[in-house]
Protein backbone atom coordinates (compact mmCIF):
# COMPACT_ATOMS: atom_id res chain seq x y z
CA UNK A 1 0.00 0.00 0.00
CA UNK A 2 0.83 3.45 -1.24
CA UNK A 3 1.42 5.81 2.22
CA UNK A 4 0.48 9.31 2.89
CA UNK A 5 4.15 9.99 2.58
CA UNK A 6 4.59 8.53 -1.25
CA UNK A 7 1.82 10.99 -2.24
CA UNK A 8 3.08 13.81 -0.32
CA UNK A 9 7.10 13.80 -1.14
CA UNK A 10 9.11 16.30 0.02
CA UNK A 11 9.31 17.62 -3.98
CA UNK A 12 5.79 17.91 -3.94
CA UNK A 13 5.26 20.28 -0.35
CA UNK A 14 8.24 22.33 -1.81
CA UNK A 15 6.85 23.09 -5.20
CA UNK A 16 3.39 23.47 -3.59
CA UNK A 17 4.89 26.08 -1.30
CA UNK A 18 7.35 28.03 -3.72
CA UNK A 19 5.10 27.11 -7.40
CA UNK A 20 8.18 27.38 -10.16
CA UNK A 21 7.25 29.50 -13.17
CA UNK A 22 4.05 31.06 -11.48
CA UNK A 23 2.58 34.26 -12.84
CA UNK A 24 1.51 35.43 -15.98
CA UNK A 25 3.37 35.26 -19.46
CA UNK A 26 4.10 38.43 -21.38
CA UNK A 27 4.30 37.88 -24.40
CA UNK A 28 2.26 34.68 -24.73
CA UNK A 29 1.09 32.95 -28.15
CA UNK A 30 -1.50 30.05 -26.44
CA UNK A 31 -3.03 30.09 -23.30
CA UNK A 32 -6.12 28.08 -21.56
CA UNK A 33 -7.69 27.86 -18.58
CA UNK A 34 -8.39 24.47 -16.61
CA UNK A 35 -11.30 23.53 -15.03
CA UNK A 36 -11.83 20.90 -11.97
CA UNK A 37 -15.32 21.08 -10.89
CA UNK A 38 -15.06 18.81 -8.01
CA UNK A 39 -12.81 20.41 -6.14
CA UNK A 40 -12.57 23.46 -7.73
CA UNK A 41 -9.33 24.02 -8.80
CA UNK A 42 -8.41 26.44 -11.49
CA UNK A 43 -5.44 27.24 -13.66
CA UNK A 44 -4.52 29.22 -16.15
CA UNK A 45 -1.18 28.00 -18.00
CA UNK A 46 0.72 30.53 -20.66
CA UNK A 47 2.96 29.23 -23.98
CA UNK A 48 5.34 31.13 -25.88
CA UNK A 49 5.66 28.57 -28.63
CA UNK A 50 8.09 29.40 -31.31
CA UNK A 51 8.27 28.74 -35.48
CA UNK A 52 10.47 26.14 -34.63
CA UNK A 53 7.62 24.70 -32.50
CA UNK A 54 9.67 25.04 -29.21
CA UNK A 55 7.87 26.09 -26.37
CA UNK A 56 10.22 29.08 -25.12
CA UNK A 57 8.26 29.72 -21.94
CA UNK A 58 5.79 28.14 -19.77
CA UNK A 59 3.96 29.67 -16.86
CA UNK A 60 0.74 29.19 -15.09
CA UNK A 61 -1.36 31.14 -12.46
CA UNK A 62 -3.94 29.88 -10.72
CA UNK A 63 -5.51 28.29 -7.44
CA UNK A 64 -5.64 24.31 -6.26
CA UNK A 65 -4.31 21.48 -4.06
CA UNK A 66 -0.94 20.65 -3.33
CA UNK A 67 -1.10 17.75 -6.24
CA UNK A 68 -2.46 20.40 -8.98
CA UNK A 69 0.00 23.00 -8.16
CA UNK A 70 3.17 20.91 -7.64
CA UNK A 71 1.83 19.05 -10.59
CA UNK A 72 1.75 22.19 -12.80
CA UNK A 73 4.97 23.30 -10.94
CA UNK A 74 6.63 20.36 -12.42
CA UNK A 75 5.28 20.94 -15.19
CA UNK A 76 6.69 23.93 -16.61
CA UNK A 77 9.84 22.87 -15.30
CA UNK A 78 10.04 20.01 -17.39
CA UNK A 79 8.41 21.52 -20.33
CA UNK A 80 10.31 24.68 -20.98
CA UNK A 81 12.79 24.23 -24.16
CA UNK A 82 10.99 21.25 -25.68
CA UNK A 83 9.31 20.30 -28.81
CA UNK A 84 5.85 19.93 -28.64
CA UNK A 85 6.18 16.71 -30.33
CA UNK A 86 8.02 15.62 -26.73
CA UNK A 87 5.26 16.98 -24.85
CA UNK A 88 2.79 14.86 -26.84
CA UNK A 89 4.95 11.91 -25.08
CA UNK A 90 5.39 13.55 -21.87
CA UNK A 91 1.22 13.74 -21.91
CA UNK A 92 1.17 10.32 -22.69
CA UNK A 93 3.56 8.82 -20.30
CA UNK A 94 2.21 11.21 -17.60
CA UNK A 95 -1.21 10.24 -18.38
CA UNK A 96 -0.11 6.03 -18.39
CA UNK A 97 2.06 6.57 -15.11
CA UNK A 98 -1.40 8.25 -13.44
CA UNK A 99 -3.80 5.44 -14.47
CA UNK A 100 -1.62 2.80 -14.01
CA UNK A 101 -1.74 -0.68 -12.37
CA UNK A 102 -0.48 -0.47 -8.92
CA UNK A 103 2.67 -2.40 -9.60
CA UNK A 104 3.44 -0.70 -12.70
CA UNK A 105 6.74 1.13 -12.13
CA UNK A 106 6.80 4.89 -13.94
CA UNK A 107 8.87 5.29 -16.90
CA UNK A 108 11.99 7.57 -14.97
CA UNK A 109 13.37 7.23 -18.40
CA UNK A 110 10.81 9.86 -20.02
CA UNK A 111 9.26 11.95 -17.04
CA UNK A 112 12.34 12.48 -14.66
CA UNK A 113 11.33 14.40 -12.15
CA UNK A 114 8.16 14.39 -12.91
CA UNK A 115 7.82 10.80 -11.35
CA UNK A 116 7.41 11.67 -8.15
CA UNK A 117 3.51 12.08 -8.89
CA UNK A 118 3.20 8.47 -9.57
CA UNK A 119 1.57 7.96 -5.69
CA UNK A 120 -1.31 10.11 -6.92
CA UNK A 121 -2.52 6.41 -8.90
CA UNK A 122 -3.48 4.77 -5.61
CA UNK A 123 -5.56 7.83 -5.04
CA UNK A 124 -8.26 7.82 -7.48
CA UNK A 125 -10.16 10.94 -6.31
CA UNK A 126 -6.78 12.11 -6.41
CA UNK A 127 -5.68 11.75 -10.33
CA UNK A 128 -7.37 14.30 -11.81
CA UNK A 129 -5.76 17.16 -9.41
CA UNK A 130 -2.58 15.64 -11.03
CA UNK A 131 -3.84 15.74 -14.68
CA UNK A 132 -5.64 18.73 -15.11
CA UNK A 133 -2.43 20.84 -16.01
CA UNK A 134 -1.23 18.64 -18.75
CA UNK A 135 -4.59 18.80 -20.47
CA UNK A 136 -4.62 22.51 -20.18
CA UNK A 137 -1.27 22.61 -21.80
CA UNK A 138 -3.00 20.27 -24.43
CA UNK A 139 -6.11 22.40 -25.16
CA UNK A 140 -4.10 25.99 -24.75
CA UNK A 141 -1.96 23.97 -27.92
CA UNK A 142 -5.25 22.92 -29.79
CA UNK A 143 -6.17 27.03 -29.04
CA UNK A 144 -9.62 25.17 -27.38
CA UNK A 145 -11.89 28.00 -26.76
CA UNK A 146 -13.60 25.69 -24.12
CA UNK A 147 -11.72 25.79 -20.87
CA UNK A 148 -10.07 22.65 -20.53
CA UNK A 149 -11.32 19.52 -18.16
CA UNK A 150 -10.06 16.09 -16.63
CA UNK A 151 -11.35 13.88 -19.30
CA UNK B 1 -29.95 11.35 27.78
CA UNK B 2 -28.95 9.48 24.79
CA UNK B 3 -26.60 6.15 25.38
CA UNK B 4 -24.43 7.01 22.61
CA UNK B 5 -22.91 3.25 22.59
CA UNK B 6 -26.11 2.06 22.07
CA UNK B 7 -26.93 4.10 19.06
CA UNK B 8 -23.69 3.61 17.44
CA UNK B 9 -24.56 -0.06 17.94
CA UNK B 10 -27.90 0.19 15.58
CA UNK B 11 -25.12 1.49 12.67
CA UNK B 12 -23.57 -1.50 11.75
CA UNK B 13 -21.02 -0.02 9.19
CA UNK B 14 -19.67 2.29 11.86
CA UNK B 15 -17.99 -1.13 12.75
CA UNK B 16 -15.02 -1.12 10.91
CA UNK B 17 -11.47 -0.33 9.97
CA UNK B 18 -10.08 2.07 7.06
CA UNK B 19 -6.14 1.59 6.96
CA UNK B 20 -5.98 -0.31 10.75
CA UNK B 21 -7.76 2.57 12.63
CA UNK B 22 -11.28 2.98 13.49
CA UNK B 23 -13.79 4.84 10.94
CA UNK B 24 -14.19 8.01 12.09
CA UNK B 25 -17.28 8.92 9.79
CA UNK B 26 -17.94 12.61 10.12
CA UNK B 27 -19.33 13.38 6.16
CA UNK B 28 -22.88 13.23 7.83
CA UNK B 29 -23.89 16.51 6.10
CA UNK B 30 -23.71 14.59 2.83
CA UNK B 31 -25.41 11.64 3.61
CA UNK B 32 -26.01 10.25 7.16
CA UNK B 33 -25.29 6.36 8.11
CA UNK B 34 -28.32 3.78 7.90
CA UNK B 35 -29.35 1.90 11.29
CA UNK B 36 -29.98 -1.93 11.31
CA UNK B 37 -33.50 -1.52 11.62
CA UNK B 38 -33.73 0.65 8.36
CA UNK B 39 -31.56 -2.12 6.64
CA UNK B 40 -33.74 -4.73 8.30
CA UNK B 41 -36.89 -2.85 6.67
CA UNK B 42 -36.07 -2.40 3.19
CA UNK B 43 -34.64 -6.02 3.09
CA UNK B 44 -37.70 -7.50 4.86
CA UNK B 45 -39.60 -5.52 1.30
CA UNK B 46 -37.44 -7.52 -0.85
CA UNK B 47 -37.85 -10.50 0.69
CA UNK B 48 -41.64 -10.98 1.85
CA UNK B 49 -42.88 -8.39 0.38
CA UNK B 50 -42.08 -7.63 -3.27
CA UNK B 51 -44.47 -6.31 -5.63
CA UNK B 52 -45.96 -3.01 -7.31
CA UNK B 53 -48.25 -1.32 -5.40
CA UNK B 54 -51.62 0.32 -6.24
CA UNK B 55 -52.18 -2.13 -8.75
CA UNK B 56 -52.26 -6.07 -7.46
CA UNK B 57 -55.00 -7.51 -5.96
CA UNK B 58 -52.80 -10.55 -4.74
CA UNK B 59 -51.43 -10.73 -1.20
CA UNK B 60 -47.96 -8.99 -1.61
CA UNK B 61 -49.59 -6.03 -3.60
CA UNK B 62 -51.72 -5.32 -0.53
CA UNK B 63 -48.85 -5.75 2.04
CA UNK B 64 -46.79 -3.89 0.06
CA UNK B 65 -49.33 -1.09 -0.34
CA UNK B 66 -50.05 -1.14 2.87
CA UNK B 67 -46.68 -0.79 3.71
CA UNK B 68 -45.95 2.49 1.11
CA UNK B 69 -48.93 4.20 2.60
CA UNK B 70 -48.05 3.47 6.33
CA UNK B 71 -45.34 5.23 5.49
CA UNK B 72 -46.77 7.95 4.45
CA UNK B 73 -48.77 8.17 7.06
CA UNK B 74 -45.71 7.82 9.45
CA UNK B 75 -44.08 10.94 7.27
CA UNK B 76 -47.19 13.18 7.56
CA UNK B 77 -47.07 12.79 11.15
CA UNK B 78 -43.53 13.55 11.56
CA UNK B 79 -44.05 16.80 10.21
CA UNK B 80 -47.54 17.11 11.34
CA UNK B 81 -49.11 18.03 7.61
CA UNK B 82 -52.52 18.04 7.36
CA UNK B 83 -53.41 15.49 5.53
CA UNK B 84 -51.44 12.53 4.11
CA UNK B 85 -52.73 13.86 0.59
CA UNK B 86 -49.96 16.87 0.86
CA UNK B 87 -47.26 14.35 1.18
CA UNK B 88 -45.49 12.83 -2.23
CA UNK B 89 -42.89 11.09 -2.18
CA UNK B 90 -40.08 11.71 -4.56
CA UNK B 91 -36.21 11.24 -5.57
CA UNK B 92 -35.37 13.39 -2.61
CA UNK B 93 -34.91 17.04 -1.85
CA UNK B 94 -33.84 17.79 -5.59
CA UNK B 95 -36.28 16.18 -7.29
CA UNK B 96 -39.10 17.72 -4.81
CA UNK B 97 -37.44 21.31 -5.79
CA UNK B 98 -38.02 20.31 -9.40
CA UNK B 99 -41.36 19.60 -9.14
CA UNK B 100 -42.52 23.03 -7.30
CA UNK B 101 -40.27 25.08 -10.07
CA UNK B 102 -41.53 23.55 -13.12
CA UNK B 103 -45.22 22.58 -12.30
CA UNK B 104 -46.32 25.37 -9.84
CA UNK B 105 -43.78 27.94 -11.55
CA UNK B 106 -45.12 27.12 -14.22
CA UNK B 107 -48.48 27.73 -14.12
CA UNK B 108 -47.78 30.99 -11.83
CA UNK B 109 -44.60 32.48 -12.52
CA UNK B 110 -44.56 35.42 -15.13
CA UNK B 111 -42.58 38.16 -16.91
CA UNK B 112 -41.04 40.52 -14.09
CA UNK B 113 -42.34 38.44 -11.15
CA UNK B 114 -39.52 38.00 -8.97
CA UNK B 115 -38.14 34.81 -6.62
CA UNK B 116 -36.23 35.00 -3.79
CA UNK B 117 -33.95 32.73 -2.84
CA UNK B 118 -30.73 33.40 -0.35
CA UNK B 119 -26.96 33.49 -0.60
CA UNK B 120 -26.44 29.92 0.99
CA UNK B 121 -28.59 27.63 -0.82
CA UNK B 122 -27.36 24.45 -2.10
CA UNK B 123 -27.24 24.39 -5.84
CA UNK B 124 -30.50 22.51 -6.21
CA UNK B 125 -32.45 25.67 -4.73
CA UNK B 126 -30.85 27.71 -7.40
CA UNK B 127 -30.97 26.38 -10.31
CA UNK B 128 -34.19 24.77 -11.02
CA UNK B 129 -35.40 28.78 -10.00
CA UNK B 130 -32.92 29.81 -12.74
CA UNK B 131 -34.56 27.58 -14.98
CA UNK B 132 -37.66 29.14 -14.50
CA UNK B 133 -36.59 32.60 -15.28
CA UNK B 134 -34.92 31.94 -18.20
CA UNK B 135 -38.32 30.25 -19.60
CA UNK B 136 -40.49 32.89 -18.20
CA UNK B 137 -38.69 35.73 -18.14
CA UNK B 138 -38.92 36.26 -14.06
CA UNK B 139 -36.16 37.52 -12.30
CA UNK B 140 -33.97 35.45 -9.62
CA UNK B 141 -33.53 38.22 -6.33
CA UNK B 142 -31.10 36.48 -3.98
CA UNK B 143 -31.00 37.64 0.29
CA UNK B 144 -27.57 38.51 0.94
CA UNK B 145 -25.26 37.25 3.93
CA UNK B 146 -22.82 38.63 6.82
CA UNK B 147 -19.35 37.37 7.29
CA UNK B 148 -20.84 35.36 10.38
CA UNK B 149 -22.73 33.08 7.56
CA UNK B 150 -26.63 34.56 8.96
CA UNK B 151 -28.88 36.24 6.68
CA UNK B 152 -29.09 39.95 6.51
CA UNK B 153 -32.38 40.57 7.51
CA UNK B 154 -32.67 44.01 6.91
CA UNK B 155 -32.10 42.77 3.20
CA UNK B 156 -34.55 40.53 3.45
CA UNK B 157 -37.33 42.99 4.24
CA UNK B 158 -36.23 45.56 2.01
CA UNK B 159 -36.37 42.69 -0.70
CA UNK B 160 -39.78 41.62 -0.48
CA UNK B 161 -42.78 43.35 -2.62
CA UNK B 162 -45.40 42.73 -3.85
CA UNK B 163 -43.90 41.26 -7.18
CA UNK B 164 -42.00 38.31 -4.74
CA UNK B 165 -43.68 35.27 -6.41
CA UNK B 166 -42.02 32.60 -4.14
CA UNK B 167 -39.46 32.66 -1.37
CA UNK B 168 -36.52 29.92 -1.59
CA UNK B 169 -35.18 29.07 2.15
CA UNK B 170 -32.82 26.73 3.13
CA UNK B 171 -34.11 26.19 6.65
CA UNK B 172 -30.39 24.74 7.73
CA UNK B 173 -27.19 25.49 5.24
CA UNK B 174 -25.26 22.60 4.65
CA UNK B 175 -22.07 24.39 3.60
CA UNK B 176 -22.25 27.00 7.08
CA UNK B 177 -24.31 25.17 9.87
CA UNK B 178 -26.67 28.48 9.73
CA UNK B 179 -30.07 27.80 10.98
CA UNK B 180 -32.16 29.87 9.19
CA UNK B 181 -34.74 32.05 11.02
CA UNK B 182 -37.75 30.50 8.91
CA UNK B 183 -40.33 31.69 11.06
CA UNK B 184 -40.05 35.34 10.68
CA UNK B 185 -39.44 34.78 7.15
CA UNK B 186 -42.28 32.92 5.98
CA UNK B 187 -44.59 35.26 8.08
CA UNK B 188 -42.92 38.46 5.54
CA UNK B 189 -43.07 36.37 2.44
CA UNK B 190 -47.07 35.75 3.56
CA UNK B 191 -47.45 39.34 4.30
CA UNK B 192 -46.25 40.35 0.80
CA UNK B 193 -48.73 37.44 -1.31
CA UNK B 194 -44.91 34.94 -1.61
CA UNK B 195 -45.58 31.60 -1.74
CA UNK B 196 -42.66 29.51 0.46
CA UNK B 197 -40.58 26.64 -0.10
CA UNK B 198 -38.12 25.64 2.67
CA UNK B 199 -35.51 23.21 1.78
CA UNK B 200 -35.48 21.07 4.61
CA UNK B 201 -32.59 18.63 3.85
CA UNK B 202 -30.31 19.38 6.21
CA UNK B 203 -32.37 20.47 8.87
CA UNK B 204 -34.77 17.66 8.75
CA UNK B 205 -32.89 14.93 10.95
CA UNK B 206 -31.42 18.09 13.45
CA UNK B 207 -34.79 19.76 14.60
CA UNK B 208 -38.42 19.31 15.45
CA UNK B 209 -40.44 20.55 12.33
CA UNK B 210 -44.23 21.60 12.00
CA UNK B 211 -45.19 22.39 8.48
CA UNK B 212 -48.56 23.62 10.09
CA UNK B 213 -47.30 25.68 12.58
CA UNK B 214 -44.44 27.51 10.82
CA UNK B 215 -47.25 27.63 7.88
CA UNK B 216 -44.67 26.40 5.02
CA UNK B 217 -46.26 25.86 1.75
CA UNK B 218 -43.50 23.73 0.26
CA UNK B 219 -41.25 21.91 2.49
CA UNK B 220 -39.09 19.41 0.78
CA UNK B 221 -36.57 16.94 2.18
CA UNK B 222 -34.18 13.86 1.61
CA UNK B 223 -34.69 10.33 3.38
CA UNK B 224 -30.68 9.85 3.31
CA UNK B 225 -29.92 12.56 5.10
CA UNK B 226 -32.40 10.76 7.90
CA UNK B 227 -31.12 7.81 8.31
CA UNK B 228 -33.07 6.32 5.42
CA UNK B 229 -32.17 4.94 1.78
CA UNK B 230 -30.72 6.98 -0.92
CA UNK B 231 -33.02 7.80 -4.26
CA UNK B 232 -36.26 8.73 -1.95
CA UNK B 233 -37.10 12.22 -0.25
CA UNK B 234 -40.35 14.04 0.23
CA UNK B 235 -42.41 17.19 -1.03
CA UNK B 236 -44.93 18.48 1.77
CA UNK B 237 -47.28 20.98 0.20
CA UNK B 238 -50.52 22.54 0.72
CA UNK B 239 -53.35 20.58 -0.50
CA UNK B 240 -54.92 24.09 -2.00
CA UNK B 241 -51.42 24.73 -3.72
CA UNK B 242 -50.94 21.03 -5.35
CA UNK B 243 -54.29 20.75 -6.16
CA UNK B 244 -54.17 23.99 -8.66
CA UNK B 245 -50.67 22.39 -9.96
CA UNK B 246 -50.88 20.65 -12.72
CA UNK B 247 -48.73 17.15 -13.12
CA UNK B 248 -45.18 17.26 -12.59
CA UNK B 249 -44.60 14.05 -15.09
CA UNK B 250 -47.52 11.76 -16.85
CA UNK B 251 -47.90 8.20 -16.71
CA UNK B 252 -48.79 5.39 -14.54
CA UNK B 253 -50.82 5.72 -11.10
CA UNK B 254 -50.99 9.46 -11.73
CA UNK B 255 -54.24 8.75 -14.01
CA UNK B 256 -57.93 8.20 -13.35
CA UNK B 257 -59.12 7.59 -16.38
CA UNK B 258 -57.10 7.81 -20.25
CA UNK B 259 -58.17 7.64 -23.34
CA UNK B 260 -56.33 9.23 -26.65
CA UNK B 261 -57.94 12.36 -26.41
CA UNK B 262 -57.83 13.09 -22.92
CA UNK B 263 -56.99 12.21 -19.09
CA UNK B 264 -58.22 12.48 -16.30
CA UNK B 265 -55.45 12.82 -13.35
CA UNK B 266 -55.62 10.84 -10.40
CA UNK B 267 -56.17 12.73 -6.59
CA UNK B 268 -53.31 13.76 -4.48
CA UNK B 269 -50.86 12.48 -3.45
CA UNK B 270 -50.73 10.27 -6.23
CA UNK B 271 -51.21 12.55 -9.06
CA UNK B 272 -47.54 13.95 -8.77
CA UNK B 273 -46.39 10.01 -8.36
CA UNK B 274 -46.15 8.80 -11.98
CA UNK B 275 -44.67 5.62 -12.77
CA UNK B 276 -43.44 2.62 -9.78
CA UNK B 277 -42.14 4.26 -7.07
CA UNK B 278 -39.35 3.56 -4.33
CA UNK B 279 -41.69 1.56 -3.07
CA UNK B 280 -38.40 -0.57 -0.99
CA UNK B 281 -37.00 3.33 0.05
CA UNK B 282 -40.32 4.83 0.89
CA UNK B 283 -41.19 1.92 3.13
CA UNK B 284 -37.50 2.26 4.57
CA UNK B 285 -37.90 6.30 4.41
CA UNK B 286 -40.72 5.40 7.30
CA UNK B 287 -38.56 3.13 9.32
CA UNK B 288 -35.96 6.10 9.63
CA UNK B 289 -38.32 8.07 10.79
CA UNK B 290 -39.74 5.96 13.53
CA UNK B 291 -35.80 5.35 14.68
CA UNK B 292 -35.37 8.99 14.56
CA UNK B 293 -38.80 9.24 17.07
CA UNK B 294 -37.84 6.52 19.33
CA UNK B 295 -34.53 8.38 20.35
CA UNK B 296 -36.48 11.78 20.60
CA UNK B 297 -35.60 15.43 19.40
CA UNK B 298 -36.14 16.34 22.78
CA UNK B 299 -32.85 14.31 23.15
CA UNK B 300 -30.97 14.74 20.17
CA UNK B 301 -31.36 18.67 19.64
CA UNK B 302 -29.07 18.67 23.27
CA UNK B 303 -26.84 16.24 22.49
CA UNK B 304 -26.11 17.42 18.85
CA UNK B 305 -25.08 21.07 20.46
CA UNK B 306 -23.21 19.97 23.02
CA UNK B 307 -21.08 18.00 20.39
CA UNK B 308 -20.72 20.80 18.29
CA UNK B 309 -19.68 23.27 20.51
CA UNK B 310 -17.06 20.43 22.06
CA UNK B 311 -15.35 20.79 18.23
CA UNK B 312 -16.22 24.69 18.18
CA UNK B 313 -13.94 25.00 20.79
CA UNK B 314 -10.78 22.62 19.68
CA UNK B 315 -11.39 24.82 16.16
CA UNK B 316 -11.46 28.21 17.72
CA UNK B 317 -7.93 27.32 19.65
CA UNK B 318 -6.41 25.35 17.15
CA UNK B 319 -3.41 27.61 15.10
CA UNK B 320 -3.88 28.01 11.51
CA UNK B 321 -7.84 27.07 11.23
CA UNK B 322 -10.18 29.26 10.15
CA UNK B 323 -14.29 28.91 10.13
CA UNK B 324 -16.17 29.10 7.94
CA UNK B 325 -19.88 30.22 8.99
CA UNK B 326 -20.06 31.12 12.57
CA UNK B 327 -23.76 31.83 13.06
CA UNK B 328 -25.44 32.43 16.31
CA UNK B 329 -28.03 29.52 15.44
CA UNK B 330 -26.21 26.64 13.96
CA UNK B 331 -26.21 23.12 13.81
CA UNK B 332 -23.53 19.26 13.03
CA UNK B 333 -21.90 21.26 10.77
CA UNK B 334 -18.09 22.68 11.31
CA UNK B 335 -17.36 24.16 8.19
CA UNK B 336 -13.43 25.40 7.93
CA UNK B 337 -10.01 26.17 5.41
CA UNK B 338 -6.49 25.58 6.85
CA UNK B 339 -3.67 27.76 6.12
CA UNK B 340 -1.34 27.09 3.67
CA UNK B 341 -2.99 23.57 3.15
CA UNK B 342 -6.02 22.94 0.35
CA UNK B 343 -8.90 21.25 1.57
CA UNK B 344 -8.69 18.18 -0.68
CA UNK B 345 -5.56 17.51 0.63
CA UNK B 346 -7.18 17.64 4.09
CA UNK B 347 -9.31 15.51 2.73
CA UNK B 348 -6.87 12.70 1.56
CA UNK B 349 -4.76 12.84 4.70
CA UNK B 350 -6.96 12.70 7.53
CA UNK B 351 -8.88 10.02 5.08
CA UNK B 352 -5.78 7.74 6.20
CA UNK B 353 -6.47 8.25 9.12
CA UNK B 354 -9.70 6.74 8.62
CA UNK B 355 -11.40 10.19 9.36
CA UNK B 356 -13.79 10.94 6.48
CA UNK B 357 -14.82 14.43 5.77
CA UNK B 358 -15.92 16.40 2.90
CA UNK B 359 -13.30 18.59 1.01
CA UNK B 360 -15.51 20.87 -1.98
CA UNK B 361 -17.90 23.55 -2.53
CA UNK B 362 -20.21 21.24 -1.14
CA UNK B 363 -22.61 22.37 -3.61
CA UNK B 364 -22.64 25.66 -2.98
CA UNK B 365 -20.52 27.96 -5.49
CA UNK B 366 -21.89 31.16 -4.19
CA UNK B 367 -20.88 30.73 -0.48
CA UNK B 368 -17.44 29.74 -1.54
CA UNK B 369 -17.42 32.63 -3.89
CA UNK B 370 -18.37 35.02 -0.79
CA UNK B 371 -15.41 34.23 1.61
CA UNK B 372 -13.25 33.50 -1.73
CA UNK B 373 -12.19 29.92 -0.84
CA UNK B 374 -12.31 27.72 -3.68
CA UNK B 375 -13.66 25.30 -0.99
CA UNK B 376 -14.06 24.20 2.62
CA UNK B 377 -13.59 21.04 4.73
CA UNK B 378 -16.07 20.15 6.70
CA UNK B 379 -16.55 17.64 9.26
CA UNK B 380 -20.43 17.22 9.89
CA UNK B 381 -22.12 15.47 13.14
CA UNK B 382 -24.89 13.29 13.38
CA UNK B 383 -26.30 10.98 16.79
CA UNK B 384 -23.52 8.32 16.61
CA UNK B 385 -20.72 10.94 16.66
CA UNK B 386 -18.85 11.22 19.75
CA UNK B 387 -15.86 13.39 21.55
CA UNK B 388 -13.26 10.50 21.11
CA UNK B 389 -14.36 11.01 17.26
CA UNK B 390 -13.78 14.69 17.18
CA UNK B 391 -10.44 14.53 19.39
CA UNK B 392 -9.48 12.12 16.28
CA UNK B 393 -10.58 14.58 13.80
CA UNK B 394 -8.21 17.29 15.10
CA UNK B 395 -5.62 15.14 15.93
CA UNK B 396 -5.38 14.06 12.34
CA UNK B 397 -5.33 18.08 11.35
CA UNK B 398 -2.32 18.26 13.63
CA UNK B 399 -0.81 15.36 11.01
CA UNK B 400 -1.95 17.26 8.07
CA UNK B 401 -0.48 20.90 9.79
CA UNK B 402 2.80 19.58 10.63
CA UNK B 403 3.25 17.46 6.81
CA UNK B 404 2.56 20.62 5.46
CA UNK B 405 4.79 22.58 8.13
C1 LIG C 1 -29.32 22.02 1.99
C2 LIG C 1 -29.46 20.98 0.93
N1 LIG C 1 -30.38 21.12 -0.03
C3 LIG C 1 -30.54 20.21 -0.98
C4 LIG C 1 -29.77 19.08 -1.06
C5 LIG C 1 -30.00 18.12 -2.17
O1 LIG C 1 -30.44 16.90 -1.68
P1 LIG C 1 -30.49 15.61 -2.60
O2 LIG C 1 -29.16 15.51 -3.26
O3 LIG C 1 -30.78 14.51 -1.66
O4 LIG C 1 -31.58 15.82 -3.61
C6 LIG C 1 -28.79 18.89 -0.09
C7 LIG C 1 -27.92 17.71 -0.15
O5 LIG C 1 -26.73 17.78 -0.33
C8 LIG C 1 -28.63 19.87 0.93
O6 LIG C 1 -27.69 19.72 1.86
Amino acid sequence: MFSLGDLYQQVIIDHTKAPRNFGKLEPCNHDAEGYNPLCGDQLHVYLQVNDEQIIEDITFEGQGCSISTASASLMTEALKGKSLSAFQGLFDAFHAMATADMDDKPNEEVLGKLAVLAGVKEFPSRIKCATLCWHTVKSAMENAAQSARTE
Amino acid sequence: MMNIERIRNDFPVLHQELYGKPLVYLDNAATTQKPQCVIDTVRHYYERDNSNIHRGVHTLSERATAAYEASRETIRAFFNAKSSKEVIFTRGTTESINLVASSWGGANIGKDDEILITHMEHHSNIVPWQMLCKRTGAILKVVPMNQAGELDMDAFASLLSERTKLLGVVQMSNALGTINPIQSMIQQAHAVGAVVLVDGAQAAAHMPVDVQALDIDFYVTSAHKMYGPTGVGVLIGKQALLEAMPPYQGGGDMILMVTFETTQYNDLPHKFEAGTPNIAGVIGFGEAIRYIQAIGFDNIVPREKVLLNYATVQAQNFDGLKQIGVAKEKACVLSFVMDGIHPHDLGTILDREAVAIRAGHHCAMPVMQFYKVPATARASFSIYNTEAEVDALFAALTKARDMFA
